[in-house]
């Protein structure tokens, strides 16, 4: 072919050691893995009915106790004990209540970088994009093969590229961009693919930014998603891989992310993405800041900028559960996270909250909710009667304010 | 052979309709069973007969990567799913534990219809319709794994992928 290579094509071929191209069948060594107590005690029952003793490397296995934590109730705490005897046996990672949500443990201590080919038993794990890693949600059986044998069989994607054109406003943040994307390949646009973002808008964005970019890709249906690495800053030296020039995509989308106002998803679907503007009033009870998509230290900083000094709308709460304990510490450390409990917010444990609908604040029958996490299914937050809005944690903090749904640049 | 009543759903039927996340973190399958679907058809539980077969429109099991989902449809006795194309996270999981699923692009099963399935073929006959639809290809690794009966027994035989 002698055709350039996108950056999907790269990892893949640096792992299977032999040229790996868009739908070419690969058996993929991994370089970390990782399960929650969602999907951790399944994997666990299926690495014993495979015949599994040991972990194949114990060093790049993590469990994560996050989707339901603390234990709400005997039977979920009888499956944390499992996880955590498993981690006691194994001698891989245990990272228990009040860690954080996976993804963001998985970053924060480094478990994954630049590069890397990263499986997760959790459908966000694309999440890692972010870094230039190659990484994908599998379900639990899937990842009791990757802990027996150390590797995944993928089938190499094809990889549409996103091109974000100009610098986002002010008010817009990477979250609006990602649901813009959602809206241009929808719910089901980019199945069996990979994205990959490019373009100034992105060139400029964080880490945390780049994270809610990669994590919304999970709402596209794709394999991966990878931000291009260029103006990537990390706390640590990497080696960087980049898309060639005349890399083979599937198909191109691009958005002006200069014109780019606050966007919000309209129950029940994620792809459902429209402008603030047209739904501007309509009244909240329930504000969410939280889950793998923004729930981040420059997240929560935005919010308590809006909120300084104030106090949120009579008859709404608050919730606020922190990405980890090191975002935590963070909000706590440069006062943002009493900012937020002064003007009126609940804060909760570093982990899922109730983006999952477990735990720690289901909302009521007619309730409207407005929340900063990745999903607005009929009944993803427990409850099948109340109504989900997806917006920013700018949207989201504006509209706690006002107690109806409010455009964050007004 | 598959044989059994059609119920049919219809585009981007997504994990959370299929079992909530408030149920899923369990290892007692038959409670998952008893929640299958809820939110998405509140009688589904009475409509469904066990060996009943449950074809769906684009993007069946979208969302989580959840494999409580494929695993609560087995556990309430479907025989089969069948869908114009699948979000990878659950086909893969449903070949994973063993679920029956097709893969049959263009199919317009209605309610109600009688199906006779050929799954080694990939061959669905409508009875009611009276016509034939091909389902698409699996890649030989899922054709493998499907011939051991999922996963957990390919590689109980294998020990380790094999891609000829």
């Amino acid at each position: 072919m002698g055709k350039g290579m996108t950056i999907s094509e790269k990892i893949l071929t640096a792992h299977t050691g032999r040229e790996t191209r868009a739908g070419d069948l690969c058996i993929v060594p991994v370089d970390g893995s990782m399960a929650t107590d969602t999907t951790a005690p399944l994997a666990i029952k299926a690495f014993g009915e495979m015949g599994g003793v040991r972990l194949k490397d114990p060093s790049r296995f993590h469990l994560v106790i996050d989707h339901a934590a603390p234990a709400p109730n005997e039977r979920i705490a009888n499956l944390h004990s499992l996880m955590r005897r498993f981690a006691n046996d194994q001698g891989c990672a245990l990272h228990d209540i009040g860690s954080g949500i996976c993804h963001q443990v998985m970053v924060d201590h480094r478990k994954v970088q630049p590069g890397d080919v990263f499986m997760g038993a959790d459908s966000h794990t694309p999440t890692y994009g972010a870094l230039g890693a190659f990484a994908c949600g599998v379900g639990s059986t899937d990842l009791a093969a990757v802990m027996l044998t150390g590797k995944i069989w993928l089938k190499a994607p094809a990889t549409i590229r996103i091109l974000c054109h100009g610098k986002l406003p002010t008010h817009s943040s990477g979250k609006d961009l990602a649901l813009e994307a959602v809206k241009a390949l929808t719910i089901s646009g980019a199945t069996y693919q990979a994205v990959e973002y490019h373009g100034t808008a992105v060139e400029g964005l964080s880490l945390s930014q780049r994270m809610t970019l990669c994590n919304l890709v999970a709402e596209m249906g794709a394999k991966t998603g990878i931000v291009s690495p260029k103006g990537l800053e990390l706390p640590y030296p990497f080696e960087a891989t980049y898309a060639d020039q005349d890399a083979v995509y599937a198909r191109t989308i691009e958005i002006d992310a200069s014109s780019l106002r606050p966007r919000i998803a309209v129950p029940d679907s994620p792809d459902n993405v429209d402008d603030i503007e047209r739904y501007q009033g309509t009244r909240i009870t329930y504000a969410f800041i939280g889950s793998c998509t923004n729930a981040r230290h420059d997240d929560l900083r935005v919010a308590a900028d809006i909120l300084r000094g104030k106090h949120i709308a009579k008859g709404v709460r608050l919730v606020i559960a922190p990405a980890s304990r090191q975002v935590l510490i963070d909000a706590l450390a440069d006062g943002t996270m009493q900012t937020l409990i002064e003007a009126g917010a609940t804060l909760i444990n570093s982990g899922c909250g109730p983006c999952v609908g477990s735990h720690e604040g289901v909302p009521g029958d007619e309730e409207v909710v407005v929340s900063t996490a990745n999903r607005n299914f009929k009944g993803r937050m427990g409850n099948p009667n109340a109504s989900i809005y997806l917006g920013s944690p700018a949207t989201v903090a504006a509209s706690a304010l006002h107690g109806y749904l409010t455009n964050p640049a007004l | 052979m598959i044989n059994g009543r059609a119920h049919r759903y219809g585009d981007n039927i997504d994990t959370d309709r299929i079992i909530p996340g408030k149920y899923t973190k369990t290892l007692d399958i038959s409670s998952l069973a008893d929640h299958v679907m809820e939110d998405l058809d509140p009688h589904f539980k009475q409509k469904f007969r066990i060996g009943d077969i449950l074809p769906a429109g684009d993007n069946f099991g979208c969302g989580s990567s959840r494999e409580q989902a494929p695993i609560a449809l087995k556990a309430a006795g479907i025989s089969c799913i069948i869908a114009r194309f699948y979000a990878r996270i659950f086909f893969r999981n449903a070949i994973n534990i063993g679920l029956p699923v097709l893969e049959v692009p263009n199919h317009e099963i209605q309610d109600g219809d009688a199906l006779e399935i050929d799954m080694e073929n990939g061959i669905v006959r409508n009875l009611s319709q009276g016509d034939l639809h091909q389902s698409t290809q699996l890649p030989k690794v899922m054709m493998d794994i499907v011939a051991e009966g999922g996963l957990v027994p390919y590689l109980r035989k294998y020990g380790d992928y094999h891609i000829d």
